[in-house]
């Protein structure tokens, strides 16, 4: 032992010390790259298809070379699907469209939010007769397949006086958000510790004094994630808003469909690709801005299960 | 003095278990009262029926004289300190302390007035403007005290509030509490499983166990006269040396006999009447058997088994009788393992159990 403690005079020690080095180029970085950029390419190719489809003329479309950067750039066909593209009667484009699911959307997403979160925070912390099996029921809703429940929705709403109209609509929305959002939220605020409910309730906090000074301040990265779901979830729905809406209502998924689906006259590829971009832009906005908040508010809401 | 918090016939059942059985405890204005036990015992489901946080199946629960059975935790006159401190983390210190004041619709200026009181008591005043993520261990848990202090209660309620807390600190805010009761003089009920902090806060501890109190005493009555086997085993670190053995008749009176070593019972006072045959239990601590020291009634050979050197006390296992017996010393009185050593117990600060019973003779 004495001989290999050296105190004075301070020299480097011979053999391996500091950081172990890693070559760049090894085997396993190859692999997890390799895998990556084919995984990324694989994704990436159909958007690159559409951009380049979208900024090409009908001309440079029949050339057939769907991979071909454009040779004469044209913004005409994103005005065209934006304003002017003909389904059935109107030939307004998509903008009709885009404007109903920002109606369709923004109260459906604050109505659901609003309820489902109020829902997890009683079923987490105020725990009554029959919360366990009112839970059950709610998550079976999550597994039944909406199509069964088209049909007596239509006549649900029909008897409330409200079918074909935006409000039905925001009702169907929300009353479908409920399963998982409540899910999402009592999950929650079944991890916050209950220590700080029983605090706020000596503190002489009531069931709402408690919900909206305590656990709605607490709650804003499991609201970030609800507001991602909903946000997309209700801008990409097709199938409630053809059901539950007139024409003159339908969410832009629909006026899409019905532009590239239209059979009169020539297909407009690259119309079609440039509206197709535009319906998506919404959720992809929403994941570029908050894709971050969302992993973390999965993480967040993860690591207390 | 009149009863503080008086708890009467309580039991609860969670669906078929039943966690409180039929308990009653009477606690005296301006008591310290710890409720000691391990955990499952039932000391913090108490506390939270005495918070009014759990909802009793059967019993009654007063506070003052006023029946608060099916009171909500605002209307008892009562303050709680949790475990983890439950402080709200989007609220600064200051909020966090004014928030149930504000909740019951009392004017700003008392708020104010009551906010600096408790603030100077605990002496966080600089921390007001902080959020509690800024702030150490034991500066939440003062804050969680001051939001207790600030309510101007009758009755302050601790669930194990320095158990998250490091050995030092621990130390150190145990004597700030002590501190705290003997300026304020509030009814305390205090839960715990820390024997150290039961034996130095409380004026009586209440030793739980499924449920059911043990022994409701003075710390120096649950020390040196425990009621029974379970408290005796429970108090005291390490713990009390227990031999098992029978009554015999000697011509000192009545004596305990195990494995051939004789114990005479002349020095242990107890109003039970002793008859010989009797199989008993009898319990020594570490710090009441001597080595190789003159006087005391008994005297034994042994063997020193192994030696455990704590600083101030040197702690010895001995071989004697076929038993092992722990045995306190001064730690400067060292001995090596296989030595020999003369040991006399002091009968007086014994204990003696029944065998079937368990309980105190």
């Amino acid at each position: 032992m004495a001989d290999t403690l050296r105190i004075e005079g301070a020299v480097t020690p011979e053999g391996p010390h500091g950081r172990k080095p890693r070559r760049a180029l090894s085997r396993r970085n190859i692999m997890i790259y390799g895998v990556l950029l084919l995984a990324a390419f694989y994704y990436i190719l159909p958007l690159y298809v559409m951009v380049v489809t979208s900024l090409k003329g009908m001309p440079e479309i029949r050339l057939g070379n769907i991979f071909s950067p454009p040779v004469e750039i044209t913004f005409e066909p994103w005005v065209k699907a934006w304003s002017e593209a003909c389904t059935g009667l109107n030939c307004d484009g998509l903008s009709r469209g885009f404007w109903n699911s920002v109606l369709i959307t923004v109260p459906s997403v604050l109505i659901s939010i609003a309820v489902a979160s109020i829902n997890g925070y009683a079923l987490a912390n105020w725990r009554f007769k029959g919360s366990d099996v009112f839970f059950t029921i709610l998550i079976v809703g999550a597994f039944i397949p909406y199509q069964v429940m088209l049909y007596p929705m239509v006549i649900i709403l029909r008897e409330l006086g409200i079918y074909g109209t935006l409000a039905g609509l925001i009702v169907v929305h929300t009353v479908f958000g409920m399963p998982i959002l409540t899910l999402l939220f009592r999950n929650y605020f079944t991890s916050l510790p209950e220590e700080l409910f029983k605090a706020a309730r000596v503190d002489g906090a009531g069931f709402w004094g408690i919900y909206l000074h305590i656990m709605l301040p607490m709650a804003v990265p499991i609201m970030v994630v609800a507001m991602i779901l909903q946000v997309t979830g209700i801008w990409n729905d097709f199938l409630f808003g053809v059901v539950f809406t007139r024409p003159d209502y339908y969410p832009m998924t629909v006026q899409l469909n019905n532009i590239v689906n239209s059979v009169q006259g020539v297909k407009e590829y690259n119309v079609n690709m440039a509206a197709t971009i535009l319906t998506g832009a919404v959720p992809l906005a929403v994941y570029f801005f908050s894709g971050r908040y969302f992993v973390r508010g999965i993480a967040a809401g993860a690591v207390k299960g | 003095m009149t009863s503080s918090v008086s708890i009467k016939n309580l039991s609860l059942d969670f669906g078929a278990v039943s966690v409180l059985k039929t308990l009653n405890l009477d606690i005296e204005d301006g008591e310290f009262l710890v409720l000691l036990g391990s955990s499952g015992c039932g000391k913090s489901t108490l506390l939270n029926c005495i918070a009014g946080l759990l909802e009793p199946t059967a019993g009654q629960i007063f506070i003052k004289g006023r029946n608060v059975t099916w009171e909500e935790p605002k209307d008892r006159g009562i303050g709680m300190v949790f475990q983890s401190y439950a402080l709200y983390p989007q609220m600064t210190v200051e909020k966090n302390l004014s928030f149930g004041l504000k909740i019951a619709g009392m004017d700003r200026s008392e708020i104010e007035r009551r906010v600096a009181r408790a603030a100077g008591i605990l002496q966080i005043e600089p921390l007001l403007k902080r959020k509690p993520a800024e702030l150490s261990g034991g500066q939440r848990q003062r804050v969680a005290i001051g939001r207790a202090l600030v309510r101007d209660v009758d009755v302050f309620l601790f669930d194990e509030p320095l158990s998250n807390l490091d050995a030092k600190l621990r130390a150190e805010l145990r004597v700030e509490l002590k501190r705290l009761h003997q300026s304020l003089k509030n009814t305390m009920i205090y839960v715990t499983h820390d024997q150290i902090e039961a034996l130095t806060l409380a004026d009586r501890i209440a030793i739980m166990k499924n449920g059911v109190i043990q022994q409701l005493d003075a710390p120096d009555v649950i020390y040196n006269a425990p009621r029974n086997l379970f408290v005796a085993g429970f108090i005291g670190s390490p713990s009390m040396n227990f031999l098992k053995g029978t009554l015999v008749a000697d011509p000192g009176g009545i004596a305990f006999e195990t494995n051939g070593a004789r114990f005479s019972l002349a020095g242990y006072r107890t109003p039970a009447t002793l008859d010989a045959g009797r199989p008993v239990l009898l319990g020594l601590r570490p710090e009441h058997i001597r080595v190789n020291e003159e006087g005391g009634a008994v005297s034994h050979e042994a063997i020193v088994d192994i030696e455990e050197p704590m600083g101030a006390d040197n702690l010895l296992w001995l071989k004697h009788a076929g038993h092992t017996l722990s045995v306190r010393v001064n730690g400067a009185r060292r001995f090596s393992p296989g030595t020999a050593v003369r040991l006399s117990f002091d009968m007086a600060m014994a204990s003696l159990f029944d065998a079937a019973s368990e309980e105190r003779l």
